[in-house]
């Protein structure tokens, strides 16, 4: 309704795509295609093959999958753990208290990704805590670094609750550890999942901090894809690349499909 | 106001019910980030102090300040993500605005396709790049297929150039999902009594919407700022030895030449920049409400 004559309108639109289509759906097209090709040495790629796939679906790159999924999945219920207690906690706190605590546990955004990789490489390789080389350091700075977005989409909803569920369920003579669990848990449970979603994907496709600190036995699927692309096997990183982004739109996909079915309730 | 009136007595009853101060709730979560994250940063301030030769020194500072490959590395970064920002702001803009107020069939599709494009790693554009302007890549054999040249004219992925477009790409719809909401609180009823009362586009966007937009282009510019300041998959996977960032330098000087006290400096570094910005961020939306 900015534009109103029709060849304005179609002018517009075809600028859009210009700029769309090249620089958001290529990249997606040409990582597929790349996937499929056994050659691209000229404008389009030659030589259909699924052989790709069965690279990336067995032995070292299943292994880097299945890595991805069991971190993921961890960093996710810890961050989500920890980031809704404190969005909870921060809630019932003064002014002051709250932001001091949002500014805490936003901070990991702020602080470059591969930095926090470092810091708990140098913190942990010593004792008394002593996790280095081991799966345990690469689930911690996943779920560190995840925390934070946690902890901001929980808050930023439990801002739009309606306090007078909790007030009525209070009155009534819940005590809070009941009004807890029967009465805000539930009515979060649609933004719990949305921000499960979130951090299962960021921690899908973590690869700064993961590279500072993966132990050989550990290796999560971005860095099996630059181990493939580094040494020259593009394809090969397409496919595992188009298996990454796969997985994580089928998790995020049943995420929201829980996340239907838990608003409805 | 209302709403803080009534919270209060609910809040009050709590805490005598529980005999418990809401603070003490707030303290388990503040332990855990602190020995996993607060402690391991200050670790990092600690040993950026501590030269392997022992003792307590600025000596690191001045050995990593004094080197010509930090001061490279620090300009790089600080252009490419100012340059990166620019960018991003005007092709969000330009898009943005489009999929609002020249609306078409199917872009609600659109909008969820930059949804689901955020939570891709940013790797992955640099990847596909490789098949678009690589050395055999599409745009190459497009050129040499057409001309015969033994070579095509897009030689720019391993500088800083095919970062910068990997960047612009990855976080242009960053800015996006902040503009797209606040433009889905302007009444168009503005729009349409500006165009009938003979107001060309162009001066709509300027006078109407741009105003509109500030506080989200602010917002989401300071946010594309930091998180460019800290990128480290594209820089990795372009693996150009010419375009070194802040980030690099620390993965490099930590895990390919264990020197721990000069990545640890670099970290220092990179953190005051990123966390000022940050900083800056949080206030700018605060106070846009945004």
């Amino acid at each position: 309704m900015l534009v109103h004559s029709r060849r304005g309108k179609w002018a517009t639109w075809a600028v859009f795509f210009l700029l769309f289509l090249p620089i958001f759906a290529l990249p997606l097209l040409v990582v597929l295609a790349a996937s499929f090709a056994t050659n691209w040495s000229s404008a389009f790629p030659s030589g259909f093959t699924t052989g790709h796939y069965s690279v990336a679906t067995r032995g070292e790159s299943l292994q880097a999958l299945t890595t991805s999924l069991v971190t993921a999945l961890t960093a996710s219920v810890l961050a989500l753990v920890v980031g809704t207690w404190a969005a909870l906690a921060g809630h019932a706190l003064k002014r002051g208290g709250k932001r001091l605590l949002d500014a805490l546990f936003m901070l990991p955004v702020a602080v470059p990704s591969v930095v926090v990789g470092l810091a708990i490489l140098v913190a942990f390789s010593k004792p008394p805590v002593l996790l280095n080389g081991t799966r345990w350091i690469v689930v911690l700075a996943h779920a560190v670094l995840v925390t934070a977005f946690a902890h901001q989409s929980v808050s930023a909803a439990i801002m739009r609750l309606d306090p007078a569920y909790e007030q009525a369920a209070a009155s009534l003579g819940a005590r809070p550890s009941y009004v807890l669990w029967r009465v805000r848990l539930p009515l979060l449970l649609p933004s719990l999942t949305a921000a499960a979603g979130l951090c299962f994907a960021l921690s899908m496709g973590e690869l700064s901090a993961t590279m500072m600190l993966y132990p050989p036995d550990w290796t999560p699927l971005p860095v099996q894809i630059y181990a493939a692309t580094d040494r020259g096997a593009l394809f090969t990183g397409s496919a595992l690349a188009v298996v990454l982004m796969a997985a994580t739109v089928l998790v995020l996909f049943a995420v929201s499909r829980i996340r239907t079915k838990a608003s409805y309730r | 106001m209302a709403s803080a009136a009534v919270a209060a007595p609910a809040k009050a009853a709590t805490r005598t019910r529980t005999g418990i101060p809401s603070w003490v709730w707030a303290l388990p979560p503040v332990a855990v980030l602190g020995t996993v994250f607060l402690y391991p940063l200050g670790l990092v301030v600690q040993q950026s102090f501590r030269p392997d030769t022992g003792g307590t020194s600025a000596r690191a500072y001045a050995d990593v300040f004094a080197s010509t490959a930090f001061r490279e590395a620090l300009g790089t970064t600080v252009w490419l993500a100012l340059g990166s920002t620019v960018g991003c702001l005007v092709l969000g803009f330009v898009l943005a605005v489009v999929i609002a107020f020249v609306p078409f069939p199917g872009g609600k599709a659109v909008a969820k396709f930059i949804d689901v494009f955020l939570s891709f790693p940013s790797f992955l554009i640099t990847l596909a790049l490789l098949f678009v302007y690589g050395t055999v890549g599409m745009a190459n054999g497009l050129w040499t297929g057409a001309t015969g040249a033994a070579e095509g004219p897009f030689q720019f992925l391993t500088t800083p150039w095919g970062v910068l477009l990997a960047e612009i790409t990855y976080f242009t719809p960053f800015v996006m999902r902040p503009l797209l909401a606040a433009f889905s609180g302007i009444d168009t009823g503005q729009l349409e009594v500006a165009s009938s009362l003979g107001a060309r586009p162009a001066r709509i966007v300027r006078q109407i919407v741009l105003p509109e937009a500030l506080p989200a282009l602010a917002a989401g510019g300071s946010l594309v700022l930091v998180l460019c300041l800290n990128e480290f998959g594209i820089v990795l996977f372009t693996g150009a030895k010419g375009v070194t960032t802040l980030p690099m330098l620390v993965y490099g000087k930590a895990i390919l030449e264990s020197d721990y006290p000069g990545a640890c400096v670099v970290a220092v570094v990179n953190i005051s920049i990123s966390v000022g910005f940050y900083g800056l961020y949080r206030v700018v939306s605060r106070r846009v409400g945004a």
